[in-house]
């Protein structure tokens, strides 16, 4: 017995040695929480960002790094998440988080281009050799064509994927909206699985072998030809294609408890500078300011026609959000899932 | 049972040669064979699968996934989450078990169903439950968030999570045992004299220390590869919620694949590792196993 109690407050000194250890080396550090896609982006930027907070102020700061689907990660900052920087998908889900009183309503205006450091865009991920021809928008919906896109119920990227759909079909149609929703429809019989993320849909696509043409982000489409096969698909740029804006914000309410307003800001603040937007050009995002990003980085991306969510015929997030997506919305109407 | 012993002696008489078993040869081979097949296809060849695909990129890439900061991290957590839940479980189950087989007292039924809740309802509720509870917009959140107290999203949840989870192993184990040995042990001693917490430990506890082993070995199986639960408390903070289940899936969703099934292989071999010990326990404690079993 004697021996279990030594052990025992061995055991507690120990526990008390570390705590103390990891009391003395905290440094400021912040919390960023962000959707799927960003891993390899946030990486690189984080590792930047260090450097430069360093030789600015002599502090060291550590970034820790939280992903998942965009609209789960708003969740759980809701919940209590303390996230001291939220970089998501959607402005949608950045303004749930502002609903909850946890970020001011203003935080779109604080920062450039509607506080979204980087854009994307929606493309084709077709098999190696387009075996079924696909170049627009239009060869979606031909007979035996198999599209996979994820639930845009559920993911940012599957909304973005239906919208940009929508504003071609607005184009073709002369603006007839009987004409597009028979178009979306169409669309939508040709996709045998509904995944719930844009991770899953790839996964679907490119490892399970399921379908001819993929509806993706065009960082995720370019990653799966880095970490897949070049060899295996390739990329098909529409016509026209929908200027996706991933915004991030400073969690005021947390950044304030935790007092790293400073560096949060300085955080988000770093996206913008030419170091930051070389990083993202090279990670397949659209950088905001193209003059800083190596030129070689900004050739892969084809210049394409890109309608935005602000455009009158979506009328912005809300907006679409509410005719588009809500419960019995067009969406639910359009879509019938497969029953066999 | 006085028309059973003639008949037994009548089958016994009539075919001296035939077995215990009825079935003819060829039907017991296709029985064993449908046995042999099954195992192999549902356990064997997926868990040969996992290791397969770890080493597959070779040694050197399994040893830097194994070695990354961030699965360091998870495997710190799974095992102190374990170290925590699995005692933890172990006191209650004890005490819970204790008090259901050898007291009677009101609300002991209720308490007996109670134990099982866990096994009843779906990880991913036994998570939410705790969102509900401590997030930011439940019941205890505010205060909490006001106190500098972090329950879900951080380690705490994590630990309240498992502990839930694995809640009935233990006493499901502890109970059917310690009813059917009833209570003349404990009266023996204690009409010598001994006290009760003596009683207890001279008495109670060797009596079923080996069913408390194996239910100690499933809780803490459990407690290491728990998900859903988990996934909803975790916040998936590289490095610091993420235990190596949660772990795993974000390596493979991030097309790591290699790395996956490395993090993978080393949990399926920490549930072996709890499977030998108490196949290597009772190799070595067979005559003591079958003592405490004749009870």
């Amino acid at each position: 017995m004697t021996r279990f109690r030594s052990t025992l407050a061995a055991g507690a000194a120990l526990a008390l040695t570390a705590f103390a250890a990891s009391v003395a080396l905290a440094d400021t550090t912040l919390l960023n929480v962000s959707y799927d896609p960003t891993r390899e982006l946030y990486r690189a930027v984080n590792e930047a960002f260090i450097k430069d907070w360093k030789s600015k102020t002599g502090e060291s700061v550590v970034i820790e790094q939280s992903h998942g689907g965009s609209g789960k990660q708003a969740r759980a900052v809701v919940d209590g998440l303390q996230a001291d920087v939220v970089t998501l998908a959607l402005q949608g889900d950045i303004d749930q988080i502002s609903k909850a009183g946890l970020i001011g309503a203003d935080w779109q205006k604080r920062l450039g281009n509607n506080a979204a450091p980087y854009t994307s865009t929606i493309v084709f991920l077709v098999r190696k050799g387009n075996p079924k021809g696909i170049k627009d928008w239009d060869d979606l919906i031909k007979e035996g064509v198999e599209v996979i896109t994820p639930n845009p119920k559920t993911s940012g990227g599957a909304r973005w994927n239906y919208l940009a759909a929508w504003a071609f079909a607005d184009g073709k149609f002369d603006h007839d909206e009987a004409n597009t929703k028979n178009f979306i429809q169409k669309l939508f019989a040709n996709v045998p699985v509904l995944d719930t993320g844009a991770r899953g849909a790839t996964t679907t696509f490119a490892q399970r072998g399921i379908g001819d043409v993929l509806l993706a982000w065009e960082n995720e489409a370019f990653l799966a030809l880095d970490e897949l096969g070049a060899d295996k698909f390739e990329i098909v740029v529409p016509s026209l294609s929908i200027k996706a804006e991933p915004p991030v914000a400073v969690v005021d309410k947390v950044v304030d408890a935790k007092g790293t307003r400073k560096a949060a800001e300085a955080y988000v603040n770093f996206l913008y500078t030419p170091e930051a937007q070389k990083l993202i050009a090279h990670h397949y995002y659209r950088p905001s300011d193209p003059k800083s990003a190596d030129p070689k980085d900004l050739a892969r991306f084809v210049d394409v026609k890109l309608v935005t969510i602000d455009d009158p015929l979506f009328g912005g997030w809300a907006a679409a959000q509410a005719k588009h997506f809500a419960e019995g919305g067009v969406f639910d109407q359009l879509y019938k899932p497969k029953t066999n | 049972m006085s028309d059973a012993i003639p008949l037994d002696l009548d089958f016994a008489t009539g075919d001296r040669a035939r077995s215990v078993t009825t079935e003819r040869r060829p039907v017991r081979i296709a029985l064993i064979l449908i046995a042999v097949a099954f195992l192999t296809l549902f356990l064997l060849l997926p868990l040969f699968a996992v290791f397969l695909e770890a080493v597959r990129a070779g040694f050197g890439s399994y040893w830097s996934a194994i070695s990354e900061p961030d699965a360091i991290a998870a495997m710190k957590l799974t095992l102190m989450v374990a170290a925590i839940a699995v005692p933890a479980n172990l006191i209650f189950g004890l005490a819970a078990s204790w008090a259901i087989a050898k007291f009677e007292f009101p609300g002991k039924s209720v308490l007996n169903t109670l134990i099982d809740l866990p096994f009843s309802v779906s990880p991913v509720i036994s998570g939410l439950v705790y969102v509900l509870l401590f997030g930011l917009q439940g019941y205890f959140g505010p205060y909490l968030q006001s106190h500098g107290i972090q329950i879900i999203f951080a380690v705490p949840g994590i630990v309240l999570a498992t502990i839930f989870v694995t809640f009935p192993f233990v006493a499901r184990e502890l109970v059917p045992l310690m009813q059917e040995q009833g209570t003349q042990d404990e009266e023996a001693a204690l009409s010598l004299g001994a006290s009760g917490l003596k009683t207890f430990f001279l008495v109670t506890l060797p009596n079923v220390k080996w069913a408390l082993l194996y239910g100690v070995i499933l809780c803490n199986a459990r407690a290491m590869g728990e998900f859903g639960a988990v996934s909803v408390v975790s916040g998936h903070i590289r490095g610091k919620t993420n235990t190596m289940p949660l772990q795993v899936e974000i390596l493979y969703n991030e097309y790591n694949f290699a790395a996956a099934f490395a993090v993978a292989s080393l949990l399926a071999l920490l549930a072996l590792v709890t499977l030998v010990i108490k196949v290597a326990l009772e190799w070595r404690f067979t005559d003591q196993i079958a003592a405490s079993r004749r009870h």
